[in-house]
């Protein structure tokens, strides 16, 4: 009997025997040609291993890694560190959250259907938007998934997005675009690493597209995308961090039609990149448009506050090739972990998460440039993330190989020659005088002018 | 009283606190935020309500009692495979060297990562026939995508642009079509014969050199394998079209017969499916897919590499159509992906698929005196039978069968799907129910299609011990309430 197998062959033998079934004629079905002829693989060992080896065989992978825990670890670039609360892992541990699917049979489904309702609520009254759909795979295919609602909505197949989104979702959003025939015209940021120059020629737009905080850290100007947009009578698109929109004006304050964003950051961990969750909000007009799940409020038959799966006429299994989207499964589990992040943390959790990170961030910017050593690329106010570039003559890729010897992983590089890093509220003051006391000691070495 | 609490909305729970429980007091300087941001500053609290601890736990604890799960009982819902998920992968998956790494971290300090992952592809590879992976498609659906992206990027490679169409059989899932028109294709349609699998002729017709590809399911939906695949993929061959396997019914064939050697060019899997990886009331999931040599090229960036002793991402990829999401891929379900395929080997995967066919079998034998079964050919992982007999004879329908099946404990299967097949209850039980599980299940729809006869009203009322029953779904979506 293999592995989580609950019947032997001899039982099932006998099981098929007694409706009259010959087990060694189960699959006859498969033509001779067709069966599978190979009897050793090049890596699929025949026999299964025991529990205690997978054990074994994977902790020994895990510990071929250097983890974040162990390290003092400075990288984001759209993936945040932030604390998750013990009962998180506990409450989407359950079997009844964790083992369930789509939410299909609402009578046996209610726990997660309120948890999406939920979900979708948060993220209004983040965004400020009035819809809010089940969740989508991440910020780059929602990105994506937001240029084509545009389009759709629109009826035009060109799109303006702004260099400062993060390069996957532009990338990401390239080849959503390129199979779907839509034109990217990708704008170039300014000296001060914003988004300030928009199309402003035609009418021929579906959307303009800006990320804030945007790749760089850098917090963009919502009422200046908005006036461009509406004013060329285009749609206005803002992939943001939820963390960041407990302190910033929010999309739907602004103006902006559709927000979208990857919501990792609510104490997800980043386990490598994934699963993480992305979100999209929209004005009500665009509603019956949007791609994913949609949970709503209703009644049952004696009259009971209920919710189910809604306005699924948008959704493939009805529509088929004209569907908004093609998405079934999503990322419903780490939904509802950044769900219960956010009822865990509350408003006040929140802030104080978004506050103490932009703190530590803005506290260890200064120690870093204070002296000359590194200078900040953009000076405009960022959120928990910023691009600092190293005096001329320092190696950033030793530098950053010399901190992994004092148990530090430092900031992405971008372009070569510069660093972004990115802090939480989860680094001390200890920590951060220790990385820059280490920066700054390690780009002296360098002897850089 | 109800077993089940009432649970109002978490926003109806609010009580008082300051700041997080969670994180340390600030120990730097607190900027003026309000100087600092300028016009962008939002001032004050989100509009979240603060809620104690053990009001939160209780409220999802009290939400989590309304769902049906694996962990409880038999969950035969067709084409998604509700198997049980192995604990030991939970924990693999939360290693905290797993769980800690960060997606932008350097090659060289997540060599155990990429190891895995270099590893997992290879055992894809052997199971399907296949001869490279992505692993970035987070889900099936996106996992089609990707498939039929590989397909585009190699007739345009080739500068063959006159292929603007995809050939989807009837039966298939909603998300083929969808897939298609998202990749830019239009989709023809061909029909099923009468015995459920791809009418030949009807294929014959919709071939030319418009085709770019043909996007199939073997087993497909009805569970029935298609004994001429191998001719239907040489005739979308020789008209210069690539096939594309949907692996959402691959557990009906581990180790028996393998998409690459059918003909096939590439295939996704839906490890959330076959691979034992939970669900988790809608995801996360993850789509790998598979092509063979001829399609290598085009895969999105980055893949998984090996130079000299080293594991790395390669983004160098000067033909691949680009990227479909961020980072490698959902690392954290891929875990537990391994951690199934390791615990199974070649052996294991032979008997999951058997085990997965011999209880749909044994299940559809012992109803099919009782129910409608359209297609009498043998069936592999799941079957579909009806309740036309029911509709006819007492006026209850499918609906009202399988909402009774809830009062007997059990989550019921899919229905109406596929769209083929009238009044259709489509059952996969897995290869992880026991003998007694099966009989139990198959008691309780004996029971009810006697009841259907007898007393219909006990169908029609049904179910009765849930914590709500037959929600008004023309209301929810006529006038949406979305959110609290």
């Amino acid at each position: 009997m293999y592995g989580y197998l609950p019947m032997g062959r001899e039982e099932r033998r006998r099981m098929l025997a007694s409706v009259g079934v010959d087990l060694d004629k189960l699959f006859d079905m498969i033509p001779e040609c067709d069966r599978c002829k190979v009897s050793e693989f090049e890596a699929l060992p025949a026999e299964g291993m025991k529990e205690l080896e997978v054990v074994e065989r994977i902790q020994a992978l895990a510990d071929k890694n250097l983890n974040t825990v162990d390290y003092d670890c400075y990288l984001g670039a759209g993936y945040y560190d932030h604390y998750q609360p013990a009962a998180v892992k506990h409450l989407i541990g359950r079997s009844e959250f964790l083992t369930s699917y789509t939410p299909y049979q609402a009578e046996i489904s209610q726990g997660t259907l309120q948890a999406y309702f939920e979900w979708q609520s948060y993220i209004t009254r983040l965004t400020g938007l009035p819809v809010a759909n089940a969740g989508l795979y991440d910020a780059a295919s929602g990105a994506a998934e937001a240029v084509l609602l545009a389009c759709r909505d629109k009826r035009r197949y060109k799109v303006f997005v702004s260099a400062g989104l993060h390069p996957e979702s532009l990338e990401t959003l390239q080849t959503y675009c390129h199979a779907a025939d839509i034109e990217v015209v990708v704008g170039e940021i300014d000296e001060n690493g914003q988004q300030t120059v928009y199309p402003d020629d035609s009418k021929e737009y579906a959307c303009f597209m800006i990320q804030s905080p945007n790749y760089f850290g850098i917090v963009e100007d919502l009422d200046l995308l908005v006036e461009k947009a509406h004013g060329v009578d285009a749609l206005a698109v803002v992939s943001s961090d939820p963390v960041s929109l407990a302190m910033l004006k929010r999309p739907g304050d602004a103006g902006v039609d559709i927000a979208i964003g990857e919501a990792q950051s609510l104490g997800i961990p980043t386990s490598y990149g994934g699963p993480g969750i992305g979100y999209m909000a929209v004005t009500n007009k665009l509603m019956r448009k949007m791609p994913g799940r949609i949970c709503g409020q209703t009644v049952d038959r004696d009259g009971k506050t209920c919710y189910v799966l809604t306005i699924q006429a948008r959704e493939q299994h009805i529509r088929r090739e004209r569907a908004t989207s093609n998405i079934c499964t999503s990322q419903a589990l780490m939904a509802t972990a950044a769900t219960i992040w956010l009822a865990l943390q509350g408003g006040s959790g929140l802030l104080d998460v978004a506050e103490q990170s932009a703190a530590k961030a803005i506290y260890l910017q200064k120690k870093l440039t204070e002296k000359g050593h590194f200078r900040l690329v953009y000076d405009k106010p960022y959120f928990r993330e910023f691009l600092i570039e190293a005096k001329e003559g320092v190696d950033l890729e030793k530098l950053n190989k010399d901190l992994l010897e004092e148990n530090i992983i430092g900031g992405l590089i971008v372009d070569g020659s510069k660093l972004l890093i990115a802090v939480t509220e989860k680094k001390t003051k200890e920590q951060l005088d220790r990385y820059a006391e280490a920066m700054l000691r390690l780009c002296d070495a360098q002897g850089g002018k | 009283m109800s077993r089940y609490k009432d649970t109002p909305l978490i926003f109806e729970l609010e009580t008082c606190h300051e700041g997080s429980r969670y994180i340390r007091p600030l120990d730097v300087p607190k900027p003026d935020f309000a100087e600092w941001f300028g016009d962008a500053y939002r001032e004050g609290k989100p509009n979240i309500p603060d809620v104690d601890e053990i009001s939160v736990v209780r409220h999802f604890t009290n939400l989590s009692a309304k769902n049906y799960h694996v962990e409880v009982g038999t969950y035969p819902l067709g084409s998604c495979t509700m198997k049980y998920n192995p604990k030991v992968n939970e924990d693999m998956a939360a290693l905290t060297g797993f769980a800690a790494t960060h997606p932008m971290q350097p090659d060289e300090t997540v060599q155990g990562n990429l190891e895995l992952l270099y590893h997992l592809e290879k055992l894809l590879n052997d199971v399907t026939g296949m001869a490279a992976y992505t692993f970035q498609p987070a889900a099936g659906a996106h996992g089609e995508l990707a498939g039929i992206l590989l397909i585009r990027a190699y007739h345009e490679d080739r500068g063959d642009t006159k292929r603007d169409t995809i050939i989807v059989p009837d039966a298939a899932h909603g998300t083929n079509p969808a897939t298609a028109a998202m990749a830019g294709y239009k989709v023809r349609e061909i029909k099923s014969n009468e015995f459920g699998t791809v009418d030949l002729e009807s294929l014959e017709a919709a071939l030319g050199d418009d085709v770019a590809g043909l996007m199939l399911t073997n087993p497909n939906t009805l569970g029935l394998y298609d004994g001429n695949i191998e001719k239907i993929t040489r005739m979308v061959h020789d008209c210069g079209g690539l096939c594309y396997y949907d692996g959402a019914n691959l557990n009906a064939i581990l180790m028996h017969a393998r998409p690459g050697d059918m003909g096939f060019d590439c295939v996704h899997w839906n490890v959330h499916k076959t691979l034992s990886t939970p669900h988790g009331g809608g995801g996360p999931g993850a789509g790998p897919v598979g092509c063979n040599k001829l399609l290598e090229p085009y895969l999105p960036r980055p893949v998984v590499a090996k130079k000299d002793d080293m594991y790395y991402l390669d983004f160098d990829r000067p033909k691949s159509f680009g990227m479909i999401r961020s980072f490698v891929g959902t690392f954290g379900v891929l875990v537990r992906t391994y951690a199934y395929m390791l615990s199974n080997g070649a052996k294991g995967l032979y008997e999951v698929s058997e085990g997965a066919v011999a209880n749909s079998t044994y299940l559809r034998e012992r109803l099919k005196d009782y129910y409608n079964i359209p297609f009498d050919t043998p069936s592999m992982h799941e079957f579909v039978m009806t309740g036309e007999w029911q509709k006819k004879e007492s006026g209850c329908n499918t609906l009202d069968i399988v909402k009774r099946l809830i009062d007997y404990g059990f989550h019921p299967p899919t229905v109406y799907f596929p769209l083929v097949v009238q009044e259709a209850i489509m059952i996969e039980p897995t290869e992880t129910e026991t003998w007694r599980d099966l009989d139990a299940l198959a008691d309780a729809f004996i029971k009810i299609a006697e009841e259907a006869k007898e007393d219909p009203e006990l169908l029609k009322g049904a179910p009765r011990y849930t914590p709500i029953a037959r929600p008004d779904e023309t209301a929810a979506a006529r006038d949406p309430i979305l959110a609290g």
